[in-house]
């Protein structure tokens, strides 16, 4: 749950929301970004992901480091992206 | 990944424990690291083990399924139980254990419990379940509590009525506090909480050095950054200074992040006290909703037992949170307490200094005390 899952900002889904896209170690879902709306956040940014919320605007270099980090955790990783991906906000999100 | 091996450079790790083996000198540290996730890369990575052996990590309170207390699950439970209602939690709380059986035993025995990667999922069930009841367990530090704190902001938006939250939320500072005001422990400094730090950033940490005298540098969750903020939290010592640090700038901004700071003030108020695990009750630790969000507040809605449960007696989670024991030194620890079956929180969570130590760092203190390198290390 505490753990930082880093995403990368593909499109934004839906502004008035603050939904947007993110790929995350290859698998597409939907965020919210309404935390870091002052970031002025652009595609192709990277994003450090809590609970399906970006939670902080980080570069590809941390980004890297952070996936790596999450992946030598070994089964608490794959727990926590596979429970991303159960996630009922992917698809079309809370209207 | 070119990018991931700076922070991984045995040449740049050799040369940081040569800083800090040059830096500690003759002198004894005890150093806390308070993040759950700097536990676990300690562990991981065997850092107890190339550190000078006067260099000491202990480790803190940081992992927010740890410190929940027994009664509080069983209060999750008796909610979970309540006719029509679907209650939904984070995978993490669901083994956690309470006076009698955890969420998922209950959910055994038939209540709708239901695993949510995040508040909004909690949130998306009530709006297609007009016709129950949804309650969200929310737990965690201020890095989870802004996304509780949002999702309150859009069922009020949307006038959701089945909807409500049981908060459990924490924040980072009273219990540190409450660490440095225990005689049990002498520290020399802290590690900072890195993730902790995105949301409140780096003022809330100034009263570490000027009430108490310590220096706090804010560390990254790679081993190089672990050992770069003890080499910083050192060289702050050797030269006099006792300051708030950011090892981890790359990340971490000194404001933290101001619109999740707002909407958490907004949604949320302090508690006079709240309980912790082995820390006991700490005086405005815990948030709960304020009044204007009371029609999505669970404990006004359902009847919480509110009962305080003390530990288990052979269980010691609270000095094992309080950095005065180390997971090994637990009596039940590896024995009748493991991942499996888990007797306390810190067995729990992937977070927990136990569960880290018995998935990790015992192999690399079997190995240490093997190899005679840590002769002190043996029991």
């Amino acid at each position: 749950m505490c753990l930082g899952i880093p995403g990368q900002l593909k499109e934004f889904s839906d502004v008035h929301e603050h939904l947007a896209r993110v790929d995350v170690a290859g698998v597409t879902r939907i965020i919210n970004v309404g935390l870091l709306e002052e970031e002025r956040l652009k595609t192709g940014d990277w994003v450090l992901i809590h609970v399906g919320f970006a939670m902080a605007k980080i570069d590809e270099e941390e980004a890297a480091s952070a996936l790596a980090a999450l992946q030598s955790m070994g089964q608490a990783y794959e727990e926590e992206l596979a429970a991303f991906g159960t996630s009922s906000t992917s698809g079309e999100g809370v209207r | 990944m070119k990018f991931v091996d700076e922070y991984r450079d045995p040449t740049a790790a050799k040369a940081l424990v040569a800083q800090i083996t040059a830096l500690s000198g003759d002198d004894h540290f005890k150093f806390m690291e308070v993040c759950g996730g700097h536990t676990h890369t300690i562990y991981r990575h065997g850092i107890e083990h190339v550190l000078p052996a006067n260099v000491e990590l202990v480790h803190g309170p940081g992992c927010p399924v740890c410190v929940i207390p027994m009664g509080r699950v069983d209060d999750a439970i008796a909610v979970a139980r309540e006719p029509g209602v679907i209650f939904t939690s984070f995978g993490d709380m669901m083994r956690v254990p309470g006076s009698e059986g955890n969420l998922l035993t209950a959910k055994a025995e038939g209540a709708d419990v239901r695993f949510v990667y995040s508040p909004l999922d909690a949130l998306k069930i009530a709006m297609e379940t007009p016709e129950r009841q949804v309650v969200f367990f929310a737990v965690g530090f201020e890095t989870t509590a802004p996304s509780t704190a949002l999702t309150l902001l859009q069922a009020k938006a949307r006038a959701i009525p089945n909807f409500t939250v049981f908060s459990n939320h924490v924040t980072i500072v009273p219990p540190l506090r409450a660490i440095l005001e225990s005689p049990d422990l002498r520290l020399n400094g802290f590690l900072g909480p890195g993730h902790v730090s995105t949301v409140v950033g780096q003022r809330p940490y100034r009263f570490v050095p000027s009430e108490y005298g310590l220096p706090l540098v804010t560390a990254g969750f790679e081993p190089l950054d672990i050992l770069h903020a003890i080499s910083m939290l050192l060289t702050q010592i050797r030269e006099g200074r006792c300051e708030v640090e950011n090892q981890y700038t790359r990340v971490v901004r000194e404001e933290g992040n101001p619109s999740a700071l707002a909407i958490l003030s907004e949604v949320f108020e302090l508690r006079p006290h709240f309980e912790w695990r082995g820390l006991g009750f700490i005086s405005q630790s815990g948030l709960r909703l304020r009044p204007e969000f009371a029609a999505f507040d669970a404990e006004l809605k359902y009847r919480i037992p509110g009962v305080r449960v003390a530990d288990p007696k052979a269980c010691q989670c609270g000095e094992v949170l309080k950095g005065v024991i180390k997971p090994w030194e637990c009596k039940v620890f590896g024995t009748a307490c493991t991942p499996e079956t888990p007797i306390g929180t810190c067995m729990v969570s992937s977070e927990g200094a136990c569960a880290a130590y018995y998935n990790f760092g015992r192999m690399h203190r079997e190995a240490a005390v093997t190899l005679g390198r840590r002769s002190q290390l043996a029991v």
